[in-house]
């Protein structure tokens, strides 16, 4: 860094710590960015001043940078200035004090997802009692999870407790520069989670959001880092089967994975967050940068999505293929209805010998959706003997919604196998018509097809997120068939 | 059970139906044969409420309610059961999913709770016993690869699982062989019973050697143009409907 650049950080650094104080009692930032604000953010999470570099040197980048050009998505500008960069955790007074004070619609689908109560009003977020089951259960396993040596925190924490691990990976799969959304998530996350996994560690239970209980609150702009030394093993979910209403309009999450020798992690999402109503009014933008790094030989990451909510979607799941006969899978099932958009595929990128992918993408689109798969495999000069499988399917129910379908590939080693295989049809009326002949509505029909259809996706899911995958994606049809 | 009067029904402009009349009682077992194209198949769809066909006249009584008012999955819970002539495949859903899916769909209309696991094992185990069905067929998808006499067994085991009460067959013995025949037609025969009536489209009188109708019908033109006795069936086989379309005009 120049001096001069470093004399700024310093100005800045001092001038909040002075007011440190007094800023802690503002709840919420005024809307607008600039480096104040990122100084400000910093100061108040207590941040290693790695950390703020870190945000500066991304912001700047991120001046410079134009958004993506959208492809197939039609989306109203964002004024990144009227939003605010900060709000503080909620205290229990502002929350909802019981399931009363809730949307009855929202409710109405937890219900019909069979979510218990005590859950709903997490989900909710109404204020509730200490005393509660959920908390017990977050302590046992955190005993565990010390026991075996895994690090599962909010990443915020993670920068106070293991600073070095931190600073030692973040950003070190997606650069901090990579994308426009990733460079902004980069100058102002707040919070996300952080898991590392030691040597020959198998995860001794699955990791999800559920038990971080913070999970839910973390914002925009979140923030996950996984690390699997080697000969480890994690699975993770993330996100909640219960759509999950949000004032904010933007989401920009970045997901970094590094999988060392012998590693494995499995990655599933489920993301259902607020669509918009059936004009296409309200809803999230959900634009995500998830990646993964195999630095290891015959290391695998495993990444399966079910991605049902948001207004617009845009998201890639990578895996770079760096170790020798690393393994990257991608499983995905993307469902859109009314005037929803998701831009969805994933990059397989081969650099390592004998590298190994998959991908096994489901499209659904309903009502007046647009549905677009993109996808890259790129092979690299060096990666002898590389297989890639990518099979996408489009699935339309009704005549006003679009499939696209976008598959690059780029092969720079001769002996490389790259299969690609591609289907769209339609629920036909025959299938329909019988399904009702055997007793079932018509809703139930078009649920009960277009979970067959995907059923080689959820197959990936653990057990108890494929029941809940499927119970959704009924959910999220409603209304698609007249 | 079931009453036909006067049904005209179209496809776009084209008269398919002209004017069909049929009376089935509780427990009787009628068969209707006739012509490629005289529009039996179009009989069975109207009948179970497919859409594409226009009723333009007369009505269909069942169990005493209007049969046309009421949308087809409506219909399939009131007992209305149809075996398709081709039975459509849904990849992805397995065949035990969607019976099971099917029966409770039917318990709740009638306001009994959902089958539990295991009973619905045993009844499913039973009855692709009583089909000599390989259980395999249970956990594979609805149809898929299914050849034309499997396709057909699959039907008439979701029929013995649902116990419909108004049994439509549309060409169930087509594609089936000798064995597989005799073994579907027992099938048919074990679901027989008091407060179950069959309406069994086929074109041939071998069908009826197995399972005995009481009543025979010849449907050509959109119309039963003649109805006997099990011997009408051995005199078409002897005469073929040429003989029929004479006697008439
Ligand atoms: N969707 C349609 N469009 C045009 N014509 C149709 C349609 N459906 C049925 N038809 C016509 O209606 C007539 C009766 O057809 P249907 O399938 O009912 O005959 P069928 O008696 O079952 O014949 P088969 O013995 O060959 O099964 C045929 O001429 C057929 O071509
Ligand atoms: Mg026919």
């Amino acid at each position: 860094m120049s001096t001069s650049a470093q004399e700024i950080d310093n100005l800045i650094s001092q001038k909040y710590k002075e007011g440190f104080v007094t800023e802690l009692e503002v709840d919420t930032f005024p809307p607008g960015l600039d480096e104040e604000v990122i100084a400000k953010l910093s100061a108040i999470k207590g941040e290693p001043e790695f950390m703020l570099d870190y945000r500066l040197k991304a912001f700047r980048h991120w001046q410079t940078m134009t958004e993506p050009n959208w492809a197939q998505l039609n989306i109203t500008p964002i004024d990144y200035q009227s939003i605010s960069y900060y709000s503080a955790p909620k205290k229990d007074s502002d929350k909802p004090q019981s399931l009363d004070e809730i949307d009855p619609e929202l409710l109405e689908t937890y219900k019909k997802l069979g979510i218990p109560l005590d859950e709903q009003e997490r989900l909710a977020g109404v204020a509730v009692d200490a005393v509660f089951d959920s908390v017990s259960v977050a302590t046992t396993f955190k005993g565990k999870l010390k026991d075996a040596g895994v690090i599962f925190c909010p990443i915020s924490e993670a920068l106070q407790e293991h600073p070095e691990l931190v600073k030692q990976y973040l950003g070190t799969v997606v650069p901090s520069g990579d994308n426009f959304f990733a460079a902004l998530n980069a100058a102002v996350f707040t919070d996300g989670s952080f898991v590392y996994i030691p040597k020959g560690v198998r995860c001794p239970m699955e990791l999800s959001t559920y038990f971080r209980i913070n999970a839910a609150n973390t914002g925009q702009f979140e923030r996950t880092l996984i690390i699997a030394d080697e000969d480890s093993h994690v699975s993770y979910l993330e996100g909640c089967t219960a759509p999950m209403r949000d004032e904010n309009q933007l989401h920009a999450a970045v997901v970094e994975l590094v999988v060392m020798d012998n590693a494995e992690i499995k990655y599933s999402t489920v993301q259902n967050w607020y669509p918009g109503d059936e004009n296409g009014v309200g809803g999230i933008y959900n634009f995500v940068t998830k990646r993964a790094e195999c630095r290891g030989a015959n290391s695998k990451v495993s990444w399966t999505q079910v991605e049902t909510g948001s207004a617009i979607t845009w998201k890639y799941p990578s895996c770079v293929l760096l170790g020798d006969n690393s393994i990257g899978e991608f499983y995905s099932v993307a469902l859109t209805n009314n005037l929803q958009q998701a831009d969805t595929g994933t990059k397989m990128i081969h650099v390592g010998k004998n590298t190994r992918s998959t991908i096994i993408a489901k499209g659904i689109s309903a009502g007046r959706s647009q549905n677009t798969y993109r996808g890259l495999v790129k092979v690299g000069k060096a990666a002898i003997g590389a297989r890639n499988y990518t099979q996408c399917d489009s699935l339309l129910v009704g005549d006003k919604c679009g499939a696209h379908t976008f598959p690059y590939v780029e092969v720079k080693q001769p002996s490389a196998q790259v299969e690609h295989e591609a289907t769209t049809s339609k629920i036909s009326e025959d299938q329909l018509f019988f399904c009702q002949q055997r007793g079932l509505s018509a809703e139930d029909a078009v649920s009960m097809i277009v979970n067959g259809f995907c059923k080689s996706v959820f197959k990936e899911l653990p057990m108890e997120f494929a029941v809940e995958a499927q119970a959704l994606l009924g959910i999220s049809l409603e209304g698609s068939v007249g | 059970m079931l009453s036909i009067e006067n049904l005209h029904v179209n496809v776009g402009d084209k008269p398919i139906l002209k004017g069909l009349n049929l009376q089935i009682k509780a427990g009787e077992v009628h068969a209707i044969m006739g012509p490629n194209g005289a529009g039996k198949s179009t009989l069975s769809h109207v009948l179970s409420g497919k859409s594409g066909y226009t009723v333009t006249a007369g009505n269909v009584t069942y169990q005493g309610e209007n049969l046309l008012d009421l949308e087809p999955d409506e219909r399939a819970r009131k007992g209305v059961f149809l075996a398709f002539q081709y039975p459509v495949e849904i990849p992805g859903v397995s065949n035990i999913y969607l019976m099971k899916a099917a029966l409770n769909a039917i318990r709740k209309h009638k306001g009994l709770p959902e089958v539990d696991a295991m009973d619905f094992l045993t009844l499913v185990k039973d009855k692709v016993k009583l089909l000599e069905m390989d259980e395999k067929f249970l956990y594979r998808s609805v149809n898929e690869g299914f050849s034309g006499g499997e396709k057909k067994r699959n039907e008439i085991l979701q029929a013995a699982i649902l116990e419909p009460s108004l049994c439509i067959l549309d060409e169930t013995d087509s594609g089936l062989d000798i064995d597989a025949l005799k073994v579907v037609a027992a099938g048919v025969n074990s679901l027989r019973a008091e407060d179950r009536s069959f309406l069994m489209i086929t074109h041939y009188q071998r069908l009826l050697d197995y399972i005995k109708p009481d009543i025979v019908h010849v449907l050509a033109d959109g119309k039963i143009v003649k109805s006997g006795g099990p011997e009408l069936a051995l005199e078409l086989e002897a005469k073929g409907y040429r003989w029929v379309e004479e006697q008439v005009a």
